[in-house]
């Protein structure tokens, strides 16, 4: 499968020549390269799906395939580097993921950036992104894999910065680039540290299931854990920078100043992901030689996804209600691999995860272009803004309800069937923790359904100019990735991907569903209550639902307090609180880290006096001082 | 041995000073259209002396000991060579200017000259020669600080470097007639036999390293650095904050090996708070800068400590990864004042607040400007992420983990600093941003040089191994 090495050099290849001639290409020239190399790479990808998936297995498992590799560093004897290309399950689903939201992405771009200024250039910038995402997840080691990961924060800071116009873009684009770089460090440093004990980069290696290799790094012991906890924890720690794990999620609010495209392409699907990915990618250690890191990585996750799914409930500007909204499944995915473990049902987890992660981006980047399309229309990110804009825009209407209808876990879409089973599989690990997931997800169908009905219902908003549809080059990838969000969940995820790569089939586990279901749309009927006819007085109810609402008054009742809740002390108490907390400590602290040095360069600048006496009598002082030092010490 | 075979392992040195000598004749005797090609004539030739040298010849002693030849040496002296060929490239157009014109021949000579003092320096293998070396590598530096006679900024950098250089050197001198004092010997290979850890002997120790930390602008002997490299000319302050630099370094770093062994308990502890001081009081200083060039002094600072951690580990892999840090420094430096001078010596402006909106009038010196920084910073996958990445394995591997996470710790603080430039090319507005530049094939070739370099360098694994064979440790 030498050809896969094609995935890589498409993307490449067009920001190369994007990046050179950007001058001297017209826009609709440096779209066509853009698009069209996006697609020859697509197409290569989902071919490579198909070529993996159907190899035959060896005594049922899927292998693992190294179609490319060279080494590229030595260091000292054992330790080398190399670059090539890793072939498995997860690389695998994950290339079909990228390539077809990058791809959506690439053509909803054409007509939502049409006429920008510096058109060319932001096509080149996507097309390294994909570049870097595609290296990310098809590297053979976890060295290679540091390289695309910064690439892809490089990449990523420049798109997020591209509208350099607007300040609130640029410092976003810095905080986005400063908070993961944070979270890198201690990635890094967990490589040096995993590197150093085991002799290897290489993930063949250290996933090979050899225990001798990390004898070494278990026996050693620093602060009451050993190496290996230490360096895996620490990776996780850059894996947490990079999809927004609290507290380092406080840069992806704020990225939402960059174009809506970029945010479906680096904020629901790609980068944001990558930290699942990692630790996906090295589940095989965490689940075997570090499970007090894997239970870490499920508390952080389940904290996670409540804190950002509370808060989404109050956010006014509709991106950043996605914003969070990521924020929040990102910590499912994370829990769902916090509690798998790695055999038949214990791994449902994994799994699970990954199905999210799959059908996740699919509604994600749906809901995205779709608020691009809404944004693109009413030239504002307020939902106070919006309203009625059903009847203006139906093809945006419809494909955003299905991915609503997704995310809030409502069969047949996709997302019942991947959070179902992330459910699931937190309820066999720990009931109360499944309790907790499930409060989650309730608020996940509430906060998405009101910005559905806030946008497209609600009252009817004055516009200044009549919002009209998109045109087809916006609407078509929209439809497109309805599909997958309506249908994605029959895939057989568990014949393609499980944590020991052999074929499991899914037991549906009826109460848990009953129970998430219901939550789910009692959360919808509150948020349509609350929300469907804010502002009209009127109250008129044209579906049969009120009617089964008022039948049922003792339901009714249970959604009255139920609403109480949510308005009274949710809203003024708790999420406002949590709001508070994220934006003055959370927030507050990273600027107050800043405000330190800044304080700290002050204090020390009067030893650059520029009078050279001065600079003399330093220099002797820190020679004496030295010699004294060692002769007295 | 014949008298011939002494002169080989002196190749570099002997081929420079032909050079030299060459072209101080041609500049003497060329008439007013000769003087025209003297520039392409120079750079050509120093391009030929560069190939010339460049393979490494055996290990080897001449002089009764007084050169030591080691084949690293010459790869550091390709090295300077490659570094100074590039700021040549940078500064031709400056000297093609008609007021400049007659200076082009001081120019040429007073670099030339530093830097063959740079070469005795490396590799002598005695401490008179080793200062005979550095006092050659100093004296015409501050000529060359001064450059611009006229310009006050320029005079008076000038009449710091050469104060400061002069006690600084005392100072070693001092350390060195200590050493001499207490050992009866001043070749290196005698002296580390003769090392006890006697009083006397730890203060010429430290006396003598404080003179060589002045040059590397290690803290608390780095006060210089900002002021002369914001008053030199912009093609001196990039030589100063490469080749000056690297030379140095890679003297200390043989120095501390060879003769200092015996010291290594105290010279590694002495590192350690050094680095931990140079790494963090740079990057504090470099946040406040308002002129680039003081701005890249700190930052050049800051670097000097990240290299001393590739020093303190003693060990083979330590020198490897610090002769390539330095090359990878280099370019990254390099390219960024390719920017500044292109930038300076058409509108003279200076000042970090003029480079903003830089990048819609000017987008590939932006670009060019954006990869040296992030390579100087340590982003992958530039260049700059490997060399600092080998830097801080090599030091991790001798167990300065504590080091290593304050310098990791302090690569994000840079970070803050290097966007900051970044940030004023390509986001902020200007109501009088730098006007569309037509910079010369001189300057564009060395920043092509200099971009691939950041690029590619780190990409390609050999070079690393081939620095790798030639290193040795303690």
């Amino acid at each position: 499968m030498e050809y896969t090495l094609l995935i890589l050099l498409f993307p490449l290849t067009s920001f190369i020549v994007l990046g050179l001639f950007s001058n001297r290409l017209s826009h609709k020239a440096a779209g066509i390269i853009g698009t069209g190399a996006l697609l020859a790479m697509t197409l290569l990808s989902f071919y490579a799906a198909w070529d993996y998936f159907t190899t035959p297995k060896a005594e049922g498992f899927y292998q693992t395939l190294i179609p490319f590799n060279t080494p590229w560093l030595h260091m000292g004897s054992h330790l080398h580097i190399d670059m090539g290309i890793l072939l498995d399950p997860i690389s695998v689903m994950m290339l079909v993921v990228i390539s077809t939201v990058s791809l959506m992405v690439h053509i909803y771009s054409l007509g939502y950036m049409k006429g920008e200024k510096g058109f060319q250039r932001y096509y080149g910038f996507l097309s390294l992104f994909t570049f870097s995402m595609m290296g990310l997840v098809l590297s053979t080691n976890i060295f290679q894999m540091y390289i695309f990961w910064e690439l892809v924060g490089v990449s990523s800071y420049l798109l997020i910065g591209f509208y350099y116009t607007r300040p609130e873009a640029v410092a976003a684009s810095k905080k986005a680039f400063i908070v993961t770089r944070f979270a890198d460090m201690f990635f890094l440093i967990g490589i040096l540290v995993l590197s150093y004990y085991t002799q290897t980069f290489d993930f063949g290696t250290l996933m090979s299931g050899n225990e001798t290799i990390f004898q070494h790094a278990l026996s050693t012991r620093f602060l009451g854990a050993s190496a290996l906890v230490w360096a895996m924890a620490l990776i996780f720690i850059g894996g947490a920078g990079k999809s927004a794990l609290f507290p380092l999620h406080i840069w992806l609010p704020d990225a939402m100043e960059g174009p809506t495209p970029v945010s479906a392409l680096i904020h629901a699907a790609t980068m944001v992901v990558a930290g699942v990915y990692l630790v996906a990618r090295l589940f095989p250690i965490y689940v075997a030689f570090t499970p007090e890191v894997l239970e870490g990585i499920a508390w952080v996750g389940a904290f996670t996804s409540m804190f950002a799914a509370v808060i989404a409930i109050v956010q006014t500007d509709i991106k950043r209600v996605l914003a969070f909204s990521t924020i929040s499944q990102i910590g499912f995915m994370m829990v769902a691999l916090g509690v798998s473990k790695l055999e038949g049902h214990e791994g449902l987890g994994y799994m699970a995860s990954l199905f999210h992660l799959f059908t996740h981006a699919m509604f994600k980047a749906l809901l995205f272009l779709g608020a691009g399309s809404i944004i693109h229309a009413v030239h504002s990110n307020e939902m106070e803004r919006m309203g009625g804009l059903r009847t203006y825009m139906p093809v945006t209407h419809l494909t955003f309800l299905v991915a609503c209808l997704s995310i809030a876990g409502i069969p047949p879409f996709s997302g019942f069937f991947s959070k179902d089973e992330i459910l699931a599989a937190i309820y066999g690990y720990h009931t109360g923790l499944g309790i907790w997931m499930t409060v989650a997800a309730g608020f996940t169908a509430f906060y998405i359904f009101r910005l559905y009905f806030s946008i497209f219902w609600g009252k009817q908003t004055q516009y200044a100019h009549t919002p009209h549809e998109s045109p087809r080059s916006m609407t078509f990838p929209l439809i497109f990735l309805a599909i997958p969000t309506l249908l994605g969940g029959f895939i057989p995820f568990g014949h393609f991907v499980t944590a020991n790569r052999s074929v499991y089939t899914i037991h549906p586990d009826w109460p848990i569903m009953f129970i998430s279901v219901l939550v789910s749309l009692t959360a919808i009927f509150i948020a349509r209550k609350m929300y469907q006819y804010a502002g009209t007085k009127t109250g008129e109810a044209s579906s049969g639902l009120k009617g089964f609402q008022k039948a049922a008054y003792h339901r009714f009742y249970v959604d009255e307090v139920y609403l109480f809740i949510t308005k009274k002390i949710l809203f003024n108490g708790i999420a406002r609180a949590f709001a508070w907390f994220d934006h003055h400590v959370v927030d507050g602290s990273i600027n107050g880290l800043a405000s330190v040095t800044d304080w700290v360069s002050i204090k020390i600048r009067g030893f650059q006096s520029g009078e050279i006496q001065w600079y003399a009598y330093i220099f002797l002082f820190g020679t004496l001082l030295i010699t004294a030092l060692f002769l007295f010490m | 041995m014949s008298y011939f075979s002494n002169f080989a392992t002196m190749r570099s040195e002997g081929s420079l000073l032909a050079l030299i000598l060459f072209l101080l004749l041609f500049d003497i005797l060329a008439g007013r259209k000769g003087k025209n090609y003297f520039q392409p004539v120079a750079i050509l030739l120093f391009a030929l002396h560069t190939l010339f040298t460049l393979m490494p010849a055996e290990a080897g002693e001449s002089f009764g000991g007084m050169v030591q030849y080691h084949p690293m040496m010459t790869m550091v002296k390709t090295m300077l060579n490659i570094a100074t060929l590039i700021i040549f490239l940078q500064s031709k157009h400056h000297f093609d200017g008609p007021e400049q014109k007659y200076q082009q021949g001081e120019y040429y000579f007073l670099t030339l000259s530093t830097l063959l003092g740079m070469y005795l320096m490396i590799s002598s293998g005695h401490f008179l020669l080793f200062f005979i070396g550095l006092e050659m590598a100093s004296i015409p530096l501050a000529a060359l600080v001064a450059f611009n006679k006229h310009h006050k900024k320029s005079a008076e950098a000038g009449a710091k470097f050469i104060l400061l250089s002069a006690f600084s050197s005392g100072i070693l001198l001092f350390g060195i007639s200590y050493l001499y004092g207490t050992t009866g010997s001043l070749y290196f290979s005698d002296i580390p036999s003769l090392l006890s850890h006697n009083p006397l002997q730890i203060m010429a120790f430290v006396f003598f390293l404080s003179g060589l930390f002045f040059k590397i602008s290690i803290v608390p002997f780095h006060l210089w650095t900002a002021d002369v490299y914001e008053g030199a000319p912009t093609n001196v302050t990039a030589y100063l904050s490469v080749v000056s630099k690297s030379s140095a370094v890679f003297v200390l770093m043989t120095l501390l090996f060879k003769v200092f062994g015996n010291f290594v308990v105290e010279w590694q502890t002495m590192l350690f708070w050094l680095i931990i001081v140079t790494i963090t009081v740079g990057n504090l200083f470099a946040l406040r800068q308002k002129n680039v060039k003081r701005f890249l002094a700190f930052s050049s600072i800051s670097q000097a400590g990240y290299i001393a951690l590739g020093i303190i580990s003693g060990s083979p892999l330590g020198m490897t990864t610090v002769v390539y840090y330095l090359f990878v420094y280099l370019f990254s430096n390099l390219a960024a004042f390719g920017v500044i001078t292109a930038i300076g010596s058409r509108t003279g402006k200076m000042n970090i607040p003029d480079y903003k909106g830089l990048y819609q009038t000017n987008p590939k010196l932006s670009f060019v400007m954006m990869m040296a920084l992030f390579s100087l910073a340590g982003i992958a996958p530039f260049a700059g992420f490997m060399s600092k990445f080998f830097i801080f394995s090599a030091a991790a591997q001798q167990g300065y983990y504590l080091l290593v996470i304050i310098a990791v710790i302090n690569t994000i603080l840079s970070l803050y600093y290097y966007l900051m430039v970044v940030k004023a090319m390509f986001i902020d507005q200007s109501d009088h941003p730098v006007p569309a530049l037509r910079t010369d094939s001189w300057n564009r070739a060395s920043m092509v040089i200099c971009t691939a370099a950041i690029m590619f360098a780190g990409m390609l694994g050999f070079i690393f191994s081939y620095l790798g064979d030639y290193s040795f440790g303690l």
